[in-house]
């Protein structure tokens, strides 16, 4: 039983995080290691950045 | 063969208890009817349609392949085109299309009772924007991620593509103009409003500067310290308002205000998006699915009655908040809700990228506006659960009504829907304002019943704070469309320029940066500052400006839609969006014509300029009205050009589509389906071990 609610309210956790994306510099981390072994990942910061730039660079939001 | 027997009697239940319900909204009268058949019908109403009517476009008329690979996975480069898991795609879809619209445009409808307003969300979603969200969806996801201009050009030449890019532009401008409208009439001599809301500009700045600074993309962290801070803002805010020397800082009518918002809108539009932009639209998101799912639960726990009758008087035209006949008027006004063109701007170009497979497409674009539609609901809801009395004093502009409170009641109670001075005051002291007479543009009214829909069900004694909180939340996504807006105009205005000067297209050139901005700033600012002038309000003038647009922008979506599904031989099911195109052309023209031609002052823009030039010309108008008078003169008439520029521009893309139409079915050239080809998808066995 114990068990079990810890099981749920990880997963519940990671969902939270994935919808908020607060996961993402760890989804890049592994597209990229995937993707482009040979070149050196960005770190956090420059992600984030970049990310933030490229989300609000079309239309994101409506009425 | 059993479960079949029981799927068809669950559907039945669903489809007869959905029918009990309509039937019971529709035929009651005189009684007061509990809000709960509302959520009932419009449940009902979503789960059939998503069952029967989406499945079937999606399995018949679009074909949906799930064996196909999406635009995610053939150009996945792990940033905008992702494989994405299709609750997160659906979160962020809805996150993207719900703002301040499905929650004003039923508030100001209400004035022609709970009933048209609530079937037009219910059908005209079912029925058109579920159906364009999806269609739209779909095409976009065939090609690539493209946005619906680029559609336009590809499938209909070159005249839709810049017709869809005018109408888009032109949309935004009168959008930011009347949400910024909105928030100013929400803040006007409310230090407690305003204090608040001035409060959430530096709290984002400072979860903008965790986020990026201190722990760079710890995107909860930040939120949760941001939405801690404006919970206190929201308290603090009450503080102020106690304080003698601080309240008069923030005590402003409506024009300094109108300056402040366009000031902000230009700051915002040019400060780097991590530092305001973006903090604020996490906070906006968490506020907003927050509040919407808080009051769904308030309204079931309370179960409400409904104080508003279903028809009123006002459906001949004469309504205080807005003039004009039920048809095509709630239509109009009811945009967002029930169909928004805006929509298929996010439907095209940023949900198609994240699609991990076709068949989340019903989900996420049928679904995700059957939701917005129910937040609409509740929004209808709340306007209608106040006594009509009290909802008429807070949403009636002086002019209309009259300037002081005793003019107002004796106005409103003799239309049949009795309030007092001494309710009205009461009230606004348990809000903790001032006074809530003539608080137009429906963000109060809406807060209002929020607040007694929370007060009643989480404790009376915080009706100021909630509704001050409903005043915040309003705002803060406000500001984030007002903001995101002005970022888009100046995009698009540098794209633009750059055709004509290469340097002003590049996106990071400061002087581009500043001129592009100030422009769009300007364009909007304009239509805030005359809307804030204006002695009956502006919200008259804008919102079903505003309506006529974002419905002229859905019917260009489905125009392209039409278009599309005759050109690849689906002409017998070509009504699907054929059918809510005919019902816009319908409803856009005829608003259009009695906007321009009607000879009411109330309705016509060109009416409303003439009455005022002979009152300015015979002296009867108060030194201060004569002064604005040939502003107001002259905007009418802008209104006028506009509103018929932007019928044109229909007219202009529906032959434009007819033409493409019959040169195809004579078998003449066309421009060529822009369809990606077909490449099997690998995605399948790695979301099998996921």
């Amino acid at each position: 039983m114990g068990t079990r609610l810890i099981h749920w309210i990880q997963a519940a956790w990671r969902a939270v995080r994935r919808l908020s994306g607060d996961d993402g510099y760890e989804r890049y981390l592994a597209h990229h290691a995937a993707a482009h072994p040979d070149i050196p990942a960005l770190p956090r910061k420059a992600w984030f950045a970049h990310q933030q730039q490229q989300k609000w660079s079309g239309i994101k939001r409506c009425c | 063969m059993k479960t079949n027997l029981s799927s068809l009697l669950i559907w039945l239940a669903v489809a007869l208890l959905g029918a009990a319900a309509i039937g019971g909204i529709a035929l009651n009268r005189g009684e007061s009817i509990n809000a709960l058949w509302f959520i009932t019908a419009a449940l009902c109403v979503y789960a059939i349609a998503y069952r029967f009517y989406a499945a079937w476009i999606a399995a018949t008329v679009l074909s949906i392949d799930a064996t196909r690979a999406t635009p995610a996975e053939r150009l996945n480069n792990g940033r905008d085109y992702m494989p994405t898991n299709r609750w997160v795609v659906f979160g962020h879809h809805f996150a993207a299309i719900a703002g301040p619209g499905p929650l004003i445009g039923p508030t100001l409808a209400a004035q022609f009772g709970y009933l048209p307003g609530t079937l037009w969300i219910l059908v005209g979603a079912v029925l058109g924007g579920c159906v364009q969200d999806m269609v739209t969806l779909f095409f976009s996801t065939r090609r690539d991620g493209r946005s619906l201009g680029q559609m336009a050009r590809d499938e209909l030449g070159s005249i839709g593509g810049v017709a869809a890019l005018i109408a888009t532009f032109l949309i935004m401008v009168i959008l930011i103009a009347v949400l910024g409208l909105v928030v100013v009439n929400a803040m006007k001599h409310s230090p407690w409003a305003t204090s608040t809301v001035a409060a959430t500009i530096p709290i984002a700045m400072l979860v903008g500067l965790y986020m990026y600074r201190l722990r760079p993309g710890r995107v909860l962290e930040g939120s949760a310290l941001g939405v801690i801070l404006l919970l206190l803002a929201v308290a603090g805010g009450g503080w102020i308002d106690q304080q003698a020397g601080l309240r008069e800082l923030f005590d402003h009518p409506g024009l300094p205000l109108a300056f402040a918002v366009i000031g902000y809108g230009f700051a915002a539009a040019i400060l780097p998006v991590w530092l305001l932009l973006a903090p604020r639209d996490y906070l906006s998101t968490f506020m907003k699915l927050g509040t919407m799912i808080l009051l769904a639960l308030a309204i079931v726990w309370l179960r409400p009655d409904i104080k508003m009758p279903a028809l009123t008087q006002f459906v001949d035209g004469s309504g205080p908040i807005f003039g004009g006949e039920l048809f095509p008027f709630v239509f109009i006004t009811i945009a967002c809700g029930a169909i928004s063109g805006f929509h298929s701007l996010i439907a095209s170009g940023t949900t198609p990228k994240l699609l991990a497979n076709e068949r989340d497409i019903p989900m996420i674009g049928y679904g995700g506006m059957a939701l917005e539609s129910f937040v609409a609901i509740m929004a209808m809801i709340a306007a209608t659960v106040l006594d009509p009395g009290v909802y008429f004093a807070i949403n009636s502009p002086a002019g209309v009504v009259g300037k002081t409170a005793a003019e107002a009641v004796a106005t409103i109670s003799a239309w049949g829907f009795p309030v007092t001075v001494e309710q009205m005051n009461l009230l606004a002291r348990q809000m903790g304002e001032t006074t809530l007479f003539a608080r137009t543009g429906g963000a109060p009214s809406l807060a209002v019943g929020m607040a007694s829909i929370f007060g009643s069900a989480f404790g009376e004694h915080l009706l100021a704070l909630w509704y001050h909180f409903a005043i915040m939340f309003e705002a803060l996504f406000i500001l984030t469309t007002l903001d995101a807006g002005t970022r888009v105009g100046r995009f698009m205005l540098q794209d633009l320029l750059g055709n004509v000067w290469k340097p002003m297209g590049q996106t990071s050139w400061y002087p581009s940066v500043l001129f592009s901005s100030a422009v769009v700033v300007s364009a909007w600012g304009y239509f805030l500052y005359i809307g804030v002038i204006d002695p009956n309000g502006g919200v008259n003038i804008l919102w079903p400006l505003f309506g006529i647009s974002n419905q002229i922008l859905a019917a260009i979506a489905l125009c392209v839609a039409t278009g599309i599904l005759v050109k690849s031989g689906r002409l017998k099911y070509a009504w699907i969006t054929a059918l809510p195109l005919t019902w816009l052309i319908v409803i856009t023209s005829t608003a259009t014509w009695q906007k321009v031609t009607s000879d009411d002052p109330r309705i016509g823009f060109l009416a409303a300029a003439n009455s005022l030039s002979d009152k300015l010309a015979t002296g009867v108008l108060s030194p201060d009205k004569a002064a604005v008078a040939p502003q107001l003169i002259f905007n009418q008439q802008l209104d006028a050009v506009l509103a018929v520029f932007f019928a044109a521009l229909l007219w202009l893309i529906v032959i434009d589509m007819l033409r493409v139409c019959a040169r195809h079915l004579r078998g003449k050239p066309v421009p060529p389906l822009s369809e990606a080809p077909h490449y099997p998808t690998r995605l399948e066995e790695a979301w099998a071990r996921d």
